[in-house]
């Protein structure tokens, strides 16, 4: 085959060799000359970046092609320190290079913006993850991108925004109302993470990585309970893997249900928050009489999960899915007739399709942009692929659009609800009659690599774990969809005017916690 | 959408019945609020919410305090936009310390007399993420914490019981 005609598990074979116990797909390790055959090659071929991160002295790069579904990590040893960018191939990769440089010191050779990001100067250490970490750190100015030109302005705006909202910087700058351009500053709320998973046993990691980003604490539950079970090759309870799905959904519906009427709000439409918002309390207590957690926060564990689903749990759910179905069509039907609302939507904050697919953005930010990936579909993962439903797709990226992808995915998740508690396998009862938790016990003293892809509400979740021998965490990577949305957000407000900038950020909504790690 | 209107005048308030305020909280603050500033704050409060580098799990619930169902609104409890115009900080998250800094100098902007309470885990002693690099700790590390609100992140009903007992401390005052 000749050279860029490779499929991507053929050019791994080619630049690399696998390592063993890494699950599901394959990883491999190249040197510096393979990476760079890699970089060539993904000039040409249209595999997506899925995620990159570092080690103290490696560095890993995920990506898939999606139409073989092939699904893969190449790791490239980097003792010196140093990697060749991928951010001229992949321009999503810029900011994970550089929180990579940040938290281990690696640097990307030849990226074209080597700037901090993750670190402001606040740690009183510099690379922290690193194997010998520099003590002391001093706090320099962030040099802004300059936008020059006549009556120019910037509107600094951040790190404490005016609602209730999670911080980070915008840097406007503005000619007269009109947006020319927008940079984001985001790490304000770097926890340092990754840096706490290390050696905690995965029970244990399991509490901080669902606390990763409160709103989609399910499925980053999910995502690092999956990576973990691949590594150890740990089989869950299947009623335990149903459960999971229905808390992920019933997760997807509240969080749908309170930013469609955020959105709207923001376009000074206050009814729809007011009754959507009473929808999404719906949902919440459903979940805590259910699972006894609003939030469901610490309900997904390694092994299955933490409890079973109250015995009243079905028939409330069912009852729940019936009045959102009865209570929810009417407000889809006025925000469809209300001219003055989609006035204020239609053709706002605009991400074209092309720039959805060089970001390799996903969940409702890249399905209203016309790309249709959905995790629980491809690469598939039980119990969705014995479940019905469709992925929406619109092609036209604006505020609109990403409205009604998420109006459309309330009522396939309402109907994957009710399908999962039909479904799923009944409760096994001991021989004592006493009702164990689904929950595999996980194995002790074995290691391993394992990654999942998860569907949250906002996108395509990454977790990637090595589990030491000793059975402890050594390095976990949980890469939130917001990584490849938050770029986006900058290039839709552009043109628009400042004051449609809630607007578009609230109709995006991506995670600054998720992101800032 | 009139229909829907109609039906919300006709349908009687979704709000609920307000929780009695929380023993707990009430004595933790009643050593600390000053005179003057009782007279002063009557009973309404005026509270700035600064996620200092919460999960985003305290702030959800802090936003469900103003959906119809708990409509904080009702006991005075406004939630403003500048720090300039508050009594209360209300404050989320382990304090990273790339907030720190900003945290400060958003109490540093709120008018005295002010009142910051500390909201979640997190805000208390740092919670799951006490003891990384990146992160103070709690927010008493910061600044002058006057209440605690417990919780993973705390249900709506028990934010408001620690945001009432802040309140009637004030109304009860000479
Ligand atoms: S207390 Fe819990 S919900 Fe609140 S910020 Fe901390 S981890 Fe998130």
């Amino acid at each position: 085959m000749e050279e860029g005609e490779d499929t991507l598990f053929g050019l791994l074979a080619r630049i690399g060799r696998p390592v063993p116990d890494h699950r599901p797909w394959p990883r491999h390790v190249t040197d510096r000359a393979g990476w760079l055959t890699l970089i060539e090659n993904l000039g040409v071929a249209d595999w997506s970046l899925l995620g990159l991160w570092g080690e103290p002295a490696a560095v890993h790069a995920a990506l898939r092609a999606e139409a073989a579904g092939e699904v893969a990590v190449i790791s490239l040893p980097c003792p010196e320190g140093r990697f060749p960018s991928l951010s001229a191939v992949r321009p999503a990769a810029i900011r994970l290079e550089r929180a990579a440089c940040d938290l281990f010191g690696l640097t990307a050779e030849g990226i074209s913006d080597d700037r901090p990001w993750l670190d402001h100067g606040h740690w009183g250490v510099r690379h922290p993850l690193a194997d010998a970490p520099e003590q002391g750190a001093t706090a320099v100015p962030y040099p802004f991108l300059k936008a020059e030109g006549h009556g120019l302005h910037q509107i600094p705006v951040g790190p404490v925004h005016a609602g209730i909202i999670e911080p980070g910087h915008f840097r406007f700058t503005a000619n007269g109302e009109t947006v020319v351009r927008l940079e984001e500053r985001l790490g304000y709320v770097h926890k340092g993470l990754e840096g706490l998973m290390r050696g905690k046993t995965p029970t244990d990691a399991a509490r901080i990585v669902a606390r990763l980003s409160g709103d989609s604490t399910v499925a980053h539950s999910i995502a690092f309970a999956q990576a973990v079970e691949a590594a150890l090759g740990v089989d869950i309870p299947p009623r335990a893997v149903w459960l999971r799905a229905l808390m992920a959904e019933l997760e997807r519906v509240a969080n749908h249900l309170g930013d469609i009427g955020a959105v709207c709000n923001d376009a000074a439409f206050s009814f729809l928050l007011a009754e959507l918002g009473q929808l999404r309390e719906l949902v919440l207590r459903a979940a805590d009489s259910c699972f006894g957690h609003r939030l469901m926060m610490d309900r997904v564990v390694p092994g299955g999960v933490a409890l079973d689903i109250a015995e009243t749990g079905p028939k409330r759910l069912f009852d729940l899915t019936a009045e959102l179905r009865r209570r929810f069509a009417p407000l889809v039907a006025v925000y469809d007739g209300k001219a003055s609302l989609q006035d204020r939507t239609l053709s706002t904050g605009i991400v074209t399709t092309g720039l959805a697919a060089r970001f390799g953005a996903g969940g409702f930010v890249g399905r209203a942009s016309g790309r249709g990936l959905d995790a629980r579909k491809a690469p598939g993962y039980a119990p969705y692929i014995e479940l019905e439903f469709e992925v929406p797709v619109l092609t036209e990226g604006d505020v609109n659009a990403r409205l009604w992808i998420r109006i459309r995915e309330v009522e396939q998740s309402l109907s994957l609800i009710d399908q999962i508690l039909r479904r799923m396998p009944g409760v096994p009862r001991g021989p004592d009659g006493i009702t164990p938790p689904p929950l595999a016990s996980m194995p002790a003293g074995r290691g391993g690599e394992g990654m999942a892809l998860v569907e949250s509400f906002r996108g395509e979740i990454l977790t990637w774990v090595r589990v030491d021998a000793d059975g402890t965490i050594g390095r976990c990577h949980p890469r939130d969809p917001s990584w490849f949305q938050w770029p986006l957000l900058e290039a839709a407000i552009e043109g628009n005017i400042v004051a449609d900038f809630p607007l578009c950020n609230k109709s995006f909504n991506c995670s600054y916690s998720g992101h800032d790690l | 959408m009139f229909k829907h209107i109609l039906r919300s005048l006709t349908g009687g308030p979704v709000t609920e019945a307000s929780p009695g305020p929380s023993e707990t909280a009430l004595a933790e603050l009643a050593g600390r609020v000053d005179r003057a500033s009782k007279a002063r704050l009557g009973r309404s409060l005026s509270i700035r919410q600064v996620d200092a580098g919460s999960c985003n799990g305290c702030e959800l619930e802090i936003h469900a305090l103003n959906n119809p169902v708990y409509d904080v609104e009702r006991f005075g409890i406004r939630f403003v936009a500048s720090p300039r115009h508050a009594d209360v900080l209300l404050v989320t998250g382990p304090v990273t310390r790339n907030m720190a800094d900003a945290l400060r100098r958003t109490w540093e902007a709120t008018p005295d007399p002010k009142w910051v309470v500390a909201c979640g885990a997190c805000a208390i002693d740092g919670g799951v993420f006490a003891g990384s690099y990146a992160c103070v700790g709690a927010v008493e590390a910061v600044l002058p914490v006057d209440l605690r609100i417990p919780g993973c992140p705390p249900r709506p009903a028990e934010l408001l019981a620690g945001l009432l007992a802040l309140l009637e401390r004030n109304a009860t005052a000479p």
